[in-house]
């Protein structure tokens, strides 16, 4: 070693470059070995810009309607076809009775019903203002009440061409709307019951997406593999504790909900745990199915960070799932949460029962036995 | 324990109860990187068998497919009569396996951990098998710490326990010495003979020389491939080395004025003396007499060491890490 190196590293200033200059070319090294964060630095901008840019709209239009018909006139039709030229009704269903009516609106196919009643296109020619019903599915305000203003000036403009009047002095029928679930629409009763559902997905992909890794890291798989247990054994052993977890986080939430925000229970509370062991029991099976694939529980961190993204923006939790595109719809009909989150709220805000929910149990069945298959045939038995 | 004779085992094998390891051709690559190649070996039961060689020879891949962790790319064998390749359930009921890495649960604590084991292998009663281990170890009050608080040898003296307290047939322990004091490794090794003595059969890989001498066999395996084995008589014996120690000056000197001259394999510096092996006696001996009369240096005709016989083993063998 010569002097003049000595001195230049004795010298403080250049000291202080060196030695950071050797520690940030080893992080960037680091950095370039970890596939996983190298993918988070781009995959998660993006993934944002886009879910924010394309599938998120807060005044959403478009949505799904029902229109229960009592009378098949002229006029009835102009009305329903003056309501989907407001862009924001989709008529899907046409239906007949009263019963069909509402079970659309308790299970959340639609968010808005019309009622044209008999008697209406006689009433109209009459002056005698009939109305129609239009009720709303409330339990998401924010969905609903953009569509519900934009109703204020239907009755003047609807049947204008119908009745060659010109702009009549009154309006020829009244626009009866409903809000149900939630009449005051308070955004609480919304969130809140969502919240169950996005908590329960954040702690539960956590826990189990570390389980695995840390045996691994830890280096106690080894011995673990070398014993006689199975995987399932070892699958079931690992999520069964956190089942019993997300019981008590659940009720803990919906406990804080009712005493503190009277967010009401209308539905059978035994329902909802039976459907959210099933909620549960996906969440710990995809987070674990992320621990078989990490390397280390940094890895199994980020994957459940770039899976709960998704899950929080396009579930219907924050953003009102009726207002997405199709393809975000779709996206969303595979996460456990978007069913999950009408369930909750289904059964909290508008007493459904498993009848109405039928659809989204079975989601919800379908996406926890794929995740369970993955997860245990991801599940290496010995270390090759 | 009565042993099940599987159908499959030929029936000319031999004394089927005698042998508690028995494997041919074994081979394992990761990659294009061949770990094990071609590995036959037969350990008696009741005997402790040493398995030495330098890191990354293949010690580790070796136990693993013993004990159904990695499944040999090809070969054929059985552990305690039952087949590595389909019955790996069987050996591991059967089989306690000690990693070379401490791998109890750090977080739990000793009891916690051997009642852990206990009923995982489904031992009746794991609290009383758990306290009759505690016990065993010497570790009474103690069996509230944390496994991760002990000692270096305190982990290894629980981390035996563990492996011991489901009864197994046999012991693979991956260099369960690591990192253990000498006093500590000391009365592990007669904890090992204490086990063998009661019938457990003991493969045990380590780096010591000292630990290969208490062995009953030994073999010596580099770079994937088994070069000898036998007692530790027979392997020097078959090494067919000489050595010459050399006590006096210079010693460095003289190490490189002698490497590579013909019939020497094998210059080693063993603290104050200089060890020169060859297995060509004649040469070996004409390559040494310029200096054999040097002043001050002292000359003697021995027999080789084991550490004499594996160094030049190792010198012999070409690295496939290439």
């Amino acid at each position: 070693m010569s002097a003049a190196q000595t001195d230049r590293r004795d010298r403080a200033a250049s000291g202080v470059l060196w030695r950071t200059w050797a520690m940030l070319v080893k992080e960037f090294i680091q950095l370039r070995r970890d596939r996983v964060s190298l993918a988070m630095i781009v995959v998660l901008p993006v993934m944002q810009l886009l879910l924010f840019g394309y599938a998120i709209n807060t005044t959403p239009h478009h949505m799904p309607a029902a229109v229960l018909l009592q009378e098949d006139t002229d006029l009835g039709r102009s009305v329903v076809k003056a309501m989907e030229n407001t862009a924001f009704f989709d008529f899907i269903y046409l239906v007949k009775t009263e019963d069909e009516f509402d079970d659309l609106l308790q299970s959340g196919k639609v968010l808005f019903g019309v009622e044209i009643p008999r008697g209406f296109e006689r009433g109209v020619r009459r002056g005698d203002q009939p109305a129609i019903l239009v009720a709303a599915d409330a339990t998401d305000p924010v969905a609903a009440s953009s569509a519900l203003a934009a109703l204020a000036q239907l009755a003047q403009t609807a049947l204008a061409h119908d009745l060659n009047a010109g702009e009549p002095a009154v309006p020829p029928f009244e626009v009866r709307t409903h809000a149900r679930y939630n009449p005051a629409a308070s955004s609480r009763l919304n969130i809140v019951p969502g919240l169950v559902g996005a908590i329960l997905t954040m702690t539960m992909l956590i826990f189990t997406a570390l389980s695995v890794t840390r045996e691994v890291e830890r280096g106690t798989m080894e011995s673990l593999l070398s014993m006689p247990i199975t995987p399932v054994e070892i699958m079931l052993g690992k999520i069964i504790p956190y089942v019993m977890v997300g019981f008590v986080q659940a009720s803990l939430i919906v406990g804080i909900g009712v005493t503190l925000f009277g967010v009401p229970i209308l539905g059978n509370l035994f329902l909802l745990a039976g459907l959210s062991t099933l909620f549960i029991g996906a969440n710990l099976a995809i987070g674990y199915t992320f621990s078989t694939i990490a390397q280390n529980q940094l890895q199994a961190l980020q994957m459940s960070m770039m899976f709960f993204l998704p899950n929080i923006l396009l579930s219907g939790f924050m953003f009102p799932f009726a207002g997405m595109p199709r393809w975000a719809q779709w996206v969303g009909e595979c996460l456990p949460l978007t069913h999950y989150i009408r369930i909750v709220r289904a059964i909290l805000l508008k007493g459904s029962t498993l009848h109405n929910m039928r659809y989204d149990a079975v989601g919800l069945v379908v996406l926890m036995l794929i995740a369970m298959t993955i997860a245990v045939s991801r599940f290496r038995r010995t270390l090759d | 324990m009565p042993e099940p004779v599987s159908s499959a085992a030929p029936p000319a094998a031999p004394a089927q109860a005698e042998i508690a390891i028995e494997v041919s051709g074994l081979t394992k690559s990761f990659g294009d990187r061949v770990v094990v190649r071609d590995l036959s070996m037969q350990v008696k039961r009741g005997s402790i068998y040493g398995f030495l060689g330098p890191n990354g020879s293949g010690k580790t891949t070796t136990i693993r497919m013993l004990c159904g962790l990695l499944t040999p790319d090809s070969g054929t064998g059985t552990c305690l009569g039952f087949d590595i390749l389909t019955e790996s359930d069987k050996i591991k009921r059967r089989v306690g396996y000690m990693t070379q890495r401490f791998s109890l649960y750090q977080d739990l604590s000793v009891r916690e951990n051997l009642e852990f084991v206990a009923r995982l292998y489904a031992v009746p009663h794991p609290r009383d098998a758990a306290r009759d281990m505690i016990r065993r170890l010497g570790l009474v009050g103690r069996e509230g710490q944390l496994a991760g608080e002990l000692s270096g040898g305190w982990k290894q003296r629980l981390a035996l326990g563990a492996c011991t307290l489901p009864g197994p047939e046999l012991l693979l322990l991956d260099e369960p010495t690591a990192g253990v004091d000498p006093k500590a490794r000391r009365d592990f090794w007669t904890q090992i003979h204490d086990l063998a003595a009661e019938g457990l059969t003991v493969l045990v890989s380590t780096h010591y020389m000292d630990e290969a001498e208490r062995c009953h066999e030994i073999a010596y395996i580099a770079y994937g491939n088994l070069l000898v084995h036998g007692t530790v008589e027979a392997v020097i014996a078959k090494s067919k080395l000489t050595t010459y120690t050399v006590t006096g000056p210079d010693l460095h000197h003289l190490a490189v004025a002698l490497a590579g001259k013909p019939g020497v394999d094998m210059v080693a510096p063993f603290g104050t003396s200089l060890h020169i092996s060859g297995r060509d006696l004649a040469a070996l001996e004409a390559s040494i007499a310029p200096y054999r009369n040097q002043r001050g240096l002292i000359w003697q005709h021995g027999a080789p060491s084991l550490e004499d016989v594996f160094i030049e083993l190792m010198g012999r063998t070409p690295d496939n890490f290439q």
